[in-house]
This record gives structure tokens, C-alpha cells and sequence, in this order.
């Protein structure tokens, strides 16, 4: 008992300093790592919304040759896992840009692994917001459509001013889903060495040995992350849901 | 057309000619002509099924027309050889110039009552916000509802909805009012004051065609009753005649039917 205490107590110190921002402390990696996560999930998640937003009315109006595009891309995308689509995207797209600026008579460039991670988390986050946001317009009331219509509204305006707030409502508790997902999936992007999150906590915990304390440091800026997010997302929905009665038991 | 009070005719508001509309195979309607004059109520009865509804949406082309034509005002409506619009922003025009009111209400459930009269007006009419307000809280002080301006439509009675759609359609300043059975969704004691706003619409002149199972309602306030069945216009005329002594068989069992 008096030995473990002890071991704890020398843990608790130790843990603190490898937790401090400054060296020799980690603290510092951590929260850069931690931002690149967010910058990365931020990214993804709003190219992912924008290509969703297109997909979904792509899908809904869109002609036969549009929509049969965007099921391939939505049926792709959804059926790999995520990790192998990373790989591919990442390095079947850096080469392939590397060999046409080749063939073109460029230098190979470094693609950013910022920007590489936006895209690849952004075209996986865009084919499951293209399914959230149909699904969202679909259940919009069609009479508050047509009134609109029937008003003369023109359809950029209709779009925006009656079919988006609209379905904001039942969109909103999926895309917080896969805001989550976006902040998770940015773990992955460890794998092609981006130096995000995980990758920082799996640099100072092999250099320093202290698996324990940095990956469960690790995991609870993930929960701050998931809890913050979880609040903001409350409120927006509480917003979207104006002029609808709750429903009480 | 004149009025049943023998005035000069009056300008034509709406006309329809030869209207065919097909869903798939089932033609819904054979070939409808009808007019309304400035200020005229036609009220459009029919059994079920008979294409009333149909037929007030191709006014406006919420649905396509198969063949046929439609004059709003001395404007006809430009249409392909499949009876589709040609230019979509003169449908969005005329549009603007007819005023819709629906079975459901329709009105906008995230935008407060005030918000859904002015909406249209501010965002596509260009109407400045003071203004279209003002003319906002002037008709609802009109139907009744000034004391919901502010509330969500979730919040009203089917009856202060519909209200409140005849509101937001008159304040775009229509030339014409449709309206599909406006009263059908809603609770008997309800009817009342929906078809009290609408008589008033009647006696300050405003021209409307006003499909309804509301018999005795039709007979009070149209000018002009037109009666459907099975897509074309089996009998119509002045109220006291259609009502009074109908003359075709279907007609006259129709009226039994719904007595
Ligand atoms: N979008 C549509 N697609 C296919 N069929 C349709 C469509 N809309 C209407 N119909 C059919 O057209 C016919 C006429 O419908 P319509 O709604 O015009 O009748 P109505 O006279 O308004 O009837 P009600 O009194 O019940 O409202 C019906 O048989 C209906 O099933
Ligand atoms: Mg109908």
C-alpha cells in the first residue's frame, strides 16, 4: 500500500512537469497539436457542409447524370473505411499532382498537410453531409415550399430565405454528428505523419515513455473539444428550432 | 362578363382557354375555358376528384399545363409546345400578382406572423421594411390578428392561420386572390371567421376564384359559380341559377349530395 502510494505520488509529480507547456514539459505539443486537430476538423467540416449543400440539391434536382455521379461519391466514400480513403487521397492525390506538374515541366511541390488534410477529411465529411442535408430538405413541409413559389419567389432566394432554415432544424443533430466524427477522423491523419494531435501525444509519450499520462491527457482535450462543441451545437439547434412547440413526456 | 348588377363589363383579370393537364395517363383536365373579370368572384365547385384544385394551380403554373392558355391581366402566359413556362421570370411575376391561399395555410413556421406577411414584400417586391410593415400591421389589425404579430404560426389556431395566409397573400397588393378550399382543414367552429374575412374581401371588389364546398357560402358571395366534373365544365352561371335551378343532371345530384 505505502509503496503504491508512494509511486503515485511520484507519478502525480512527474505527470505535471511532462504536462508543462515549457521544455522539458510536452504541454506546449500537445496544444499545438491540438489546434492543427481543430483547424483540420473546422476545415473539413465547412468543405464538407459546402459539398453536402451541393450534393443534396444535386441530388434532389439535379438531372440523371448528376445524380447518378453523386450516389457513386456517396456510395464510395461511405463504403471504405476512412483510414484506407486517407491513404489513397493522400498519396494517389499528391501524386498525381506531383506527376502532372512533372509532365508540364514543374518542380514537385510539398503539398501543405494542412491543406492535404482539409481536402481528404473534407471530401469524406461532404459525402455523409450530402445524405444528412437530403434527408433534411426532403422533410421540410413541401406546402411552405410552394407558398413560397406560388409568392414568385425566385429559387436562389427560395433556397436560402425558406428551404435552409428550414431544414436546419432536422439537420443539426446529424451534422453535430459529424462534427465529432471530423474531430475524431483527424486522428487519422497521424498515420501519414501530420503532426495533429495523436502525432504530437504519440512523440512525447515514446520520447519520454509516459504512454498513460499523455494519451489520457490527449483524451480529455478530445472530451473538452466534444463538450464544448456538444454546447454550441445545443444552442444553434435551440435557434433553429424558433417557432416550433416543444414536445413535453 | 357582366355583373350581376348589369355594370360595364369589367377589364378581364384572369382568362383561361382550352386547359388540358395531364398526370401520366389520367387527364385531369379536358379543356377548360373561363373567365374572371376585375372584381368578379368565381367560386368553383365540384365533386372530388374533379380537377378543381388542378385547375387553380395551373393559374399560376404550380402545376405545368398540357396544353391550353393562360392571360393574367392582358399578359398570356409564354409556353413551350409541352405547355411548360418559357420565361420564368414572367411566371415569378405574375406570380407576384396573384395571391394564393392554401387548404394547409403554408404559412413559414420559423418566421414570426409579422415576418411571414412582410417577407415577399421586403425580399422580392423590394417594398422598403417601414412600409411593408406598416402595410403588414395593417391588415392584420384587418383579419383580427394584431395581437399575434409577433407569435410563430405553431402558436395559432387553424383558423387565425388561415387568417394570417390571407394576410400574408394580400400583402403583396395582388390583382387576384386563389383560393383552394380554404376552410377544408379546418374545425367547424373555425369556418366562420375564416369565410368572414373572405366576404369582406368580396365586398370591397377584389377579383377571386374561390374553389369550395361551401355551398351557401358560394351562393352569397360569387358572381359567377362554375361548376366541375370530371374535368370539364358542365354547367355554370350567375348563383341564383346554379343553385337555384340547375339544370344538368349531375349537377342537380351534386348539389343533393352535398345539401
Ligand atoms: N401531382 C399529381 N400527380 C398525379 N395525379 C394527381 C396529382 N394531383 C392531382 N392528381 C389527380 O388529379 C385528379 C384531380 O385532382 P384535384 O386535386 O384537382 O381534384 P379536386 O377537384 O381539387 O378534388 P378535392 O375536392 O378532393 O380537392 C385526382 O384524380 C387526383 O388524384
Ligand atoms: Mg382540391
Amino acid at each position: 500500500m505505502a509503496v503504491t502510494a508512494l509511486v503515485g505520488a511520484a507519478g502525480a509529480a512527474s505527470m505535471f512537469e511532462l504536462l508543462q507547456l515549457s521544455p522539458p514539459g510536452w504541454g506546449a505539443n500537445l496544444l499545438r497539436g491540438l489546434w492543427n486537430s481543430i483547424l483540420i476538423a473546422c476545415g473539413a467540416f465547412g468543405l464538407g457542409i459546402g459539398i453536402g449543400t451541393l450534393g443534396a440539391f444535386g441530388k434532389l434536382y439535379g438531372g440523371p447524370v448528376v445524380r447518378d455521379l453523386l450516389a457513386v461519391y456517396t456510395t464510395v466514400v461511405r463504403a471504405v473505411p476512412e483510414l484506407v480513403l486517407i491513404l489513397i487521397l493522400y498519396y494517389a492525390v499528391t501524386d498525381a499532382v506531383n506527376q502532372t506538374l512533372l509532365a508540364f515541366g514543374y518542380d514537385r511541390i510539398q503539398i501543405s498537410g494542412l491543406a492535404a488534410g482539409i481536402a481528404v477529411l473534407g471530401v469524406v465529411q461532404g459525402a455523409y453531409a450530402t445524405e444528412v442535408l437530403r434527408g433534411a430538405i426532403q422533410a421540410v413541409p413541401a406546402g411552405q415550399i410552394e407558398a413560397a413559389r406560388a409568392m414568385g419567389m425566385p429559387p436562389g432566394l427560395l433556397a436560402r430565405r425558406v428551404t435552409l432554415p428550414l431544414m436546419l432544424s432536422n439537420a443539426l443533430p446529424g451534422l453535430a454528428n459529424l462534427w465529432l466524427v471530423a474531430t475524431k477522423d483527424t486522428a487519422l491523419l497521424a498515420v501519414v505523419g501530420f503532426g495533429e494531435l495523436t502525432q504530437e501525444t504519440r512523440q512525447a509519450a515514446g520520447a519520454t515513455k509516459a504512454y498513460f499520462t499523455f494519451f489520457m491527457a490527449a483524451g480529455m482535450l478530445y472530451l473538452i473539444l466534444s463538450i464544448g462543441s456538444g454546447w454550441l451545437f445545443a444552442r444553434l439547434e435551440r435557434r433553429a428550432r424558433r417557432g416550433q412547440p416543444e414536445l413535453h413526456g | 362578363m357582366t355583373r350581376p348588377d348589369g355594370d360595364v363589363p369589367q377589364p378581364e383579370a384572369i382568362r383561361i382557354e382550352g386547359l388540358h393537364k395531364s398526370f401520366g395517363q389520367l387527364e385531369v383536365l379536358k379543356g377548360v375555358s373561363l373567365t374572371a373579370c376585375e372584381g368578379d368572384v368565381v367560386a368553383v365547385i365540384g365533386g372530388s376528384g374533379s380537377g378543381k384544385s388542378t385547375m387553380l394551380r395551373c393559374i399560376n403554373f404550380l402545376e405545368t399545363p398540357s396544353a391550353g392558355k393562360i392571360v393574367i391581366g392582358n399578359e398570356t402566359v409564354a409556353m413551350r409546345p409541352d405547355g411548360s413556362p418559357a420565361d420564368r421570370k414572367q411566371i415569378e411575376r405574375l406570380r407576384q400578382s396573384l395571391g394564393m391561399v392554401f387548404q394547409q395555410f403554408n404559412l413559414w413556421s420559423h418566421r414570426t406572423i409579422l415576418e411571414n406577411l412582410i417577407e415577399v414584400p421586403v425580399h422580392v417586391l423590394g417594398v422598403p421594411r417601414a412600409e411593408a410593415v406598416a402595410r403588414a400591421e395593417r391588415l392584420l389589425a384587418r383579419v383580427g390578428l394584431s395581437a399575434k404579430a409577433d407569435t410563430y404560426p405553431a402558436f395559432l389556431s387553424g383558423g387565425q392561420q388561415q387568417r394570417a395566409a390571407i394576410a400574408r397573400a394580400l400583402c403583396m397588393e395582388p390583382r387576384a386572390m386563389l383560393f383552394d378550399e380554404p376552410t377544408s382543414a379546418l374545425d367547424p367552429e373555425l369556418v366562420g371567421e375564416v369565410l368572414a374575412v373572405i366576404r369582406d374581401l368580396a365586398a370591397e371588389g377584389r377579383t377571386m376564384i374561390l374553389v369550395t364546398h361551401e355551398m351557401k357560402f358560394a351562393r352569397e358571395v360569387a358572381s359567377h359559380v362554375v361548376f366541375l366534373h370530371n374535368g370539364l365544365i358542365e354547367e355554370e352561371g350567375p348563383p341564383e341559377q346554379l343553385f337555384g335551378a340547375p339544370r344538368s343532371e349531375r349537377l342537380q345530384q351534386f348539389l343533393k349530395s352535398v345539401a
